[in-house]
């Protein structure tokens, strides 16, 4: 399977795939870092010119710069923690003997085929509302004072939001590895005596290890950029309180309509990215493959 | 004795498990029921589970207010394009990194994988900008390439763990028996890959169809899909729950329907061969 | 039409010569056998004549025609996998006709071919089936039907029995051997069983860390293999081996004496020694002597000799057939 030619052909067959996601991210990349630099401001097009580094100087020195970026990753690892942990658990459940487990399952994974948008605004208008919300409800049903979740909690609610969409997904994927867990590895550690605990810790939790590194690495992908969860319910607020990276670049850009400060936050926003990048894929790319 | 302890542990374990699995359903579910209540019905204290009014009434007022079907048009063409345009890319792709890898081919997967890390603000502006100048803002077209951009790490990721998974050997009995490259993909790997490339395709439509920064940075009017459409019900501050759930139930029932006749599969997809 | 040679032919991958300087030449029609211990690089010469691989320096000809840089579509060779490699998403009918369809022939012709084909192998009645539901044999027979109809220029097999179990292994061996009766087409075949490596071949190939130890008849090889490694390689059970004071008697550093020429006696002989394991097979047993000073030596007695664990024996090499090594292990010339 190795022969000049193959290698010649495999590398021709990766050209399209590599070369469009180069351009894909280099050619706007270059175009950012060249408007970063830039006084471009879509209100005030008269006033331009090569500014250096003030636009770095004035997302970085805003307070709100970095409030986002602790919020881009409480938002990150909160979810992560609360889908892996819970998905675990679900796991773990549903892989027993129950009566329907084929509708559980169609229970337990629709919210993930639920778009972003929608899953916002259910939560935000028939969940958190603080008057006719379901969480109102049963606050008032158990004589408890009412939540105002999106102003008073403004992070933990997206945080909630985001993990509600993210928990399918994590304990699904568990519940097969889970499911591809030999009887015979099972019975043999009964067997041994090993209590659940050990069981878990010594055959169950290793067996997982790459479907959680799977788990970990896609939902990151996506948790970096979460938007329209934010975009819907909070709008960042109440003041930046739940703004991540991604939805202050785009209140910098669309909002005050300054593309060169929005520039800048967005290549602060890449370099970070990438650096969680280059650390999951150190740590956890390992787990993968081989 | 023993049969009857499991017995009880099974009505223990499924009574837990319909719990959970309704309180993790119980938003979808509640916003499908508002959906056929009337305006005061949906906001009535204290709740009331079913509608004790059946309506159809909100459906038919969302079609007529923001037009249901053109947006779920464009949600189709543009999930269902990007999803081939991205296949076109990643079949060849994924057949040269997983039957002719080089030592590089792990560091190539994790730099697609790393792209889509990057998030999309980053690069916004110039594309916002790039679009404006070529004319492809509002359009299904551009929305479908950027789609598929932003899809194509996951997607060749996808198929290289389906494809990992086919022996060489038979791919090289195609070679001996006188296919080409290009009969070897369509007689020989393609048919073979059938399960894995369909539930890519799945995975693709999915992320596509609920894909929210692009499709509501990029559209306005004409190319909006549906999330655009769901998401000109944010603004008007609660009080129409009824229509807003019709309308959400409108933009979620096709992928939900299609997400649970295929989620086997999809799940298995999904493990990145991290499960074998 | 098939003759296959190979000049000066390495292939490494990297730093690491898996097949340093081979070169060997195959007559048309002719049955050729490369054997060799596990990671000796038999499939790799195999891989390369087929070109799934491509060497790194040298050349390999296909009828005098130099194909070294050909893709394997163009050598008109057909390869029998040990996994079979048959298509899962076809039919067995679909599977045979494959390469014909791949060479544009139509429909009508191809149906021809595969009933054939179908018919010589025994499949005539599975052709609607798909590979999952056959057994391995009746895979085996598709894989060979496959490599058939298209009438290559030489057949190429990598251990295509191994996964059989024994009693098809033989079968199967018989009707390969039979076939190639019939097609007199060249075919290169790759084993580690030796015995396949005997029975089946005009001409072996005798492979040790990529390097060809010897390429003769099996009859050569048995007779006068051309070093310690090939005669030790060669025949079942192996060669015993005696170095040291005893192989200086016979001006050799050290010699050898195959099982089946010792005498076995229990009052008299040349050495003396203590019966360990003896194994009874009916036809022959094999005993197992630890033999005084010299060491533990497998010999084969009568079947029906009723000899057991402890027993003293003498054992009597056959003077004409003590094999002679020099210290590099080339065999010395018949004392
Ligand atoms: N693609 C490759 N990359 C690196 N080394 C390889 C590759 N293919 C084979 N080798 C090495 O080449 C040597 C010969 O391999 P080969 O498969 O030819 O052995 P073989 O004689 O067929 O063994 P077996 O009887 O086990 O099939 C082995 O040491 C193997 O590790
Ligand atoms: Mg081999």
């Amino acid at each position: 399977m190795a022969t000049r030619q193959t290698k010649a052909l495999a590398r021709a067959m990766m050209a399209p795939s590599i070369i469009v996601l180069f351009v894909w991210m280099i050619v706007p990349l270059v175009l950012t870092l060249w408007f970063s630099f830039q006084r471009y401001n879509l209100n005030y097009p008269e006033r331009s010119g090569f500014v250096w580094f003030r636009n770095y100087y004035f997302f970085l020195t805003d307070p709100a710069f970095l409030q986002a970026i602790g919020n881009t990753l409480i938002l990150v690892v909160g979810v992560l923690v609360i889908t892996v942990v819970g998905g675990i658990l679900l796991a773990l459940l549903l892989d027993q003997p129950i009566w329907g487990q084929g509708i559980v399952r169609l229970l337990v994974i629709a919210p993930f085929f639920v778009m972003p948008t929608v899953s916002a605004l259910v939560w935000k208008n028939m969940m958190m509302h603080p008057q006719y919300g379901i969480f109102a409800w049963i606050s008032k049903t158990l004589g408890l004072p009412t939540v105002a979740w999106l102003t008073d909690y403004p992070l933990a609610s997206v945080i909630i939001i985001t993990a509600w969409e993210w928990l399918p997904f994590a304990a699904l994927i568990l519940l097969t590895a889970l499911q591809s867990l030999d009887e015979d590895q099972k019975e043999a550690s009964e067997m041994d005596g090993a209590n659940f605990v050990n069981r878990f810790i010594y055959i169950i939790l290793p067996h997982l290890a790459r479907a959680i590194t799977v788990v970990i690495l896609i939902e990151t992908i996506f948790l970096l950029s979460v938007f329209a969860e934010i975009y819907v319910t909070t709008q960042g607020g109440p003041g930046y309180s739940s703004t991540n990276l991604p939805f202050l670049v785009y209140v910098q850009a669309l909002l005050n309509y300054d593309v060169g400060g929005a520039s800048a936050g967005g290549m602060v926003a890449v370099v970070l990215a990438n650096i969680v990048a280059i650390f999951l894929i150190r740590i956890v790319g390992r787990n993968l493959d081989a | 004795m023993a049969r009857a302890a499991t017995t009880q542990r099974k009505i223990v374990v499924t009574t837990a498990a319909w719990i959970v699995g309704l309180l993790i359903f119980f938003p979808i579910l509640w916003t499908i029921l508002t959906s056929f209540k009337t305006e005061g019905d949906a906001i009535a204290f204290p709740p009331s589970l079913f509608p004790p009014h059946w309506t159809l009434e909100n459906y038919f007022e969302v079609q007529s207010r923001s037009d249901y079907f053109r947006h779920f048009v464009n949600s189709v063409v543009i999930s269902i394009g990007s999803t081939v345009l991205a296949l076109l890319i990643a079949v060849p792709a994924a057949w040269a990194m997983a039957f002719s890898p080089t030592p590089k081919t792990r560091d190539i997967m994790m730099w697609m994988l790393s792209t889509k890390m990057m998030p999309a603000v980053g690069v916004l502006v110039p594309i916002y900008l790039i679009f404006r100048t070529l004319g492809l803002l509002d359009n299904v077209w551009g929305l479908m390439v950027i789609l598929m951009l932003m899809n194509l790490p996951i997607v060749v990721w996808m198929l290289y763990t389906y494809f990992k998974e086919i022996p060489v050997d038979i791919l090289e009995a195609a070679r001996m028996d006188g296919a080409t490259l290009g009969k070897e993909l369509v007689y020989v790997l393609v048919p073979m890959a059938v399960p894995g490339i369909a539930s890519t395709m799945l995975l693709n439509v999915i992320l596509a169809w609920n894909e929210a920064f692009w499709t509501l940075n990029l559209t306005a009017a004409r190319a909006a899909p549906l999330t655009a459409f769901i998401a000109s019900y944010s603004s008007p501050e609660g009080l129409f729950w009824a229509k807003l759930s019709a309308a959400s139930t409108l933009a979620i029932a096709p992928i939900l329907v299609l997400g649970w006749i295929s989620q086997k599969q999809l799940v298995r997809g999904l493990t990145f061969g991290a499960v074998k | 039409m098939g003759s296959i040679q190979l000049q000066h032919v390495n292939k490494s991958f990297g730093t690491h010569a898996v097949i340093p300087d081979a070169s060997l030449e195959i007559k048309d029609g002719e049955f050729v056998v490369f054997v060799g211990p596990s990671g000796c690089g038999k499939s790799t010469l195999l891989r390369l004549i087929a070109g799934l691989e491509d060497t790194t320096s040298g050349q390999i000809l296909l009828d005098g025609q130099d194909m070294t840089a050909a893709a394997p579509a163009k050598r008109q060779l057909a390869m029998v996998f040990q996994s079979y490699a048959l298509y899962p998403h076809m039919t067995v009918a679909q599977n045979i006709g494959f390469p014909l369809k791949m060479a544009g022939m139509d429909k009508a012709a191809i149906d021809a071919k595969v009933k054939e084909a179908a018919g010589v192998l025994n499949l005539t009645s599975y052709l609607d089936r798909r590979p999952r539901n056959l057994s391995g044999g009746q895979r085996q027979r598709v894989a060979i039907g496959r490599a058939i109809v298209r009438e290559p220029k030489a057949f190429l097999f990598d251990e295509p029995l191994s996964n059989l179990d024994a009693a098809l292994r033989v079968n199967m061996r018989l009707e390969i051997s039979e076939l190639h009766h019939q097609l007199k087409t060249t075919m290169v075949y790759v084993t580690h069983d030796q015995v396949e490596a005997m029975t089946m071949a005009d001409r072996i190939v005798v492979l040790n860390a990529g390097n060809i130890e010897q390429f003769g008849t099996p009859m050569e090889l048995y007779r006068t293999p051309a070093n310690r490694f090939v005669a030790g390689f060669i025949g079942s059970p192996k060669m015993n081996f005696v170095d040291g004071a005893e192989a200086a008697k016979h001006g050799a550093f050290a010699i050898g004496v195959r099982p089946e020429h010792m005498a076995v006696n229990k009052d008299s002989g040349l050495w003396r020694g203590t019966v360990g394991v003896a194994e009874h097979l009916g036809s022959d047993t094999f005993l197992h002597v630890n033999v005084d000073g010299l060491g533990l030596m497998t010999v084969r007695a009568e079947g029906e000799k009723q000899l057991h664990h402890g027993d003293v024996v003498w054992l009597t090499p056959d003077p004409s057939r003590i094999y002679r090594f020099d210290k590099d292990g080339q065999a010395l010339a018949a004392a």
